[in-house]
């Protein structure tokens, strides 16, 4: 029996008054592919951020790789994590955002050795040896010389990947990545997508509006309604026989609205 | 006419410790100003609050006054300053509060995004701050930098007050000496001018090589 690599425990996250994530409770084992659907304000791109520190908690507990995320042990008790605390524990955990995020003062290939020299004290040489090796994944090797405004936006969403993939963390996020794209440029970015799932060990957590790639992607779906979980299993079973009504309703607009499942 | 080339010596020479003035003055204001404008973003209380007295003290009170308790409050504390030294000091922290306001502005309207960016790659906020937010703040800084250089070049005018030998000092000498106002006033108002064009063009050339490459939509 393996640990759980993510365990969200009892998630609480307001905004204001507004309570965006209820209670939340769920795990993830490593290397699982788990896409996290429902409609928009559901807060599964909450989740992300928290997972990314980029949003803070309101109550509950997560657990990374065996560590608390936002809570750690002074003098036998539990205190808020510090800002220390959470840079060690960011260095497991990447993630791929809508708009890219690419610094548009660096070439392609100094977005993606950035991190990797800075927090890991790569030597250049190593560094950009191994984005190279990335840029070949992502099919972009010829760009490695590119601004990022040369770039179309799947291309900058596959540098994106590609930067975050760097620095090795062992657990992905990937926020609506193909949201942000015209649809023709949506299939290089999946394809890249799908190549990585099916070549590493990775954990991955998607959120995406795109039911058909959630259906191939996916080990595990969970359907998220005012931030609780819905309904949750195998993408056949969630996308093909879903339980709650809920879920049928959303699947229901969604394909009205020409998405494929 | 032979007296007139000495004269104007004379003024070249107070062009010179305009320049000086200008430029030593600037770098000092550069430096006031990044330490105050990222002071008052610092996530230290004190540091912030520290700032905020820097800024607010320096704008609201007068250049004339700054000036001479530069050079002559100062002495009385034990702090004996050459003339130059004091109207560099003076004339770069009062610049340099206003600048603070500009690095301060610039940095809060690099996107949010680029932060975030900077988080999931887990750099620390040294490291955030130098790679990825200053640069891309600096293109947006520089205009305002160029007003504020140009606005302490005409400021160096009131160094004539502590004795020192400006440009402005020394045409007031031509003045006296020869009675003739026009050609001493005329000649400092073109060198003024002259170089105020040089900082605008330096800028702008400046500001030109830092923004290639960026994208044009922000």
């Amino acid at each position: 029996m393996t640990a759980p690599i993510i365990r969200i425990k009892e998630l609480d996250k307001s905004f204001g008054t507004l309570r965006v994530l209820d209670g939340l409770s769920f795990d993830v084992m490593p290397g699982e592919k788990l896409a996290l659907i429902g409609p928009s304000g559901s807060g599964k791109t909450t989740i992300l951020r928290i997972l990314m520190t980029l949003e803070t908690i309101s109550g509950g507990h997560i657990e990374v790789c065996g560590e608390q995320l936002y809570h750690m042990q002074r003098n036998g008790r539990e205190v808020p994590a510090d800002a220390a605390h959470l840079h060690h524990m960011r260095r497991h955990i990447g993630m791929v955002f809508q708009h890219f995020n690419l610094f548009p003062h660096k070439s392609v290939l100094d977005n993606i050795t950035l991190a990797p020299m800075l927090t890991k004290a790569e030597p250049r040489a190593r560094a950009e040896a191994r984005a190279m090796e990335l840029l070949e994944m992502v099919g972009l090797a010829d760009k490695a010389r590119a601004m990022p405004s040369q770039l179309s936006g799947g291309q900058k969403q596959r540098v994106a990947i590609a930067r975050a993939l760097a620095l090795q963390p062992r657990i992905m996020l990937f926020d609506e990545v193909t949201s942000a794209l015209d649809p023709e440029l949506v299939e290089e970015v999946l394809l890249v997508m799908k190549r990585l799932a099916a070549e590493t060990d990775m954990t991955m957590l998607l959120v995406t509006h795109e039911m058909g790639f959630a259906h191939e992607f996916a080990d595990r779906v969970l359907f998220f309604d005012k931030g609780r979980i819905v309904e949750q299993g195998p993408p056949d079973q969630i996308f093909r026989n879903p339980e709650h009504e809920r879920t049928q309703t959303f699947l229901r607009k969604i394909i009205a609205a020409g998405h494929r499942v | 006419m032979a007296d007139w080339s000495g004269y104007l010596n004379l003024i070249l020479q107070g062009a010179l410790v305009t320049a000086q003035l200008t430029i030593y003055g600037s770098a000092l204001a550069l430096v006031a100003a990044f330490l105050a404008g990222m002071g008052r973003l610092a996530p230290w209380r004190a540091v912030r609050w520290l700032s905020t007295l820097y800024i607010e003290f320096f704008r609201g009170t007068s250049i004339y006054v700054q000036l001479f308790w530069a050079y002559f409050v100062l002495p009385f504390m034990g702090i004996t300053l050459s003339p130059l030294a004091a109207g560099i000091l003076a004339l770069g922290l009062n610049v340099g509060a206003y600048a603070a306001e500009v690095v301060r502005g610039a940095i809060l309207s690099v996107p949010r995004d680029q932060y975030e960016a900077t988080v999931a790659l887990n750099l620390t906020g040294a490291q955030r701050m130098r790679h990825v937010i200053v640069p891309q703040a600096l293109p947006l800084m520089l205009p305002t930098f160029g007003n504020n250089a140009i606005e302490l070049l005409k400021a160096t005018a009131v160094v004539s007050l502590i004795s020192l030998t400006d440009m402005t000092f020394q045409a007031q000498i031509v003045r006296a000496q020869t009675g003739n106002t026009l050609i001493p006033f005329a000649m400092i108002l073109i060198l003024y001018f002259a170089m105020a064009l040089l900082i605008s063009a330096g800028m702008r050339s400046l500001e030109r090589r830092m923004t290639r490459g960026l994208d044009g939509v922000r």
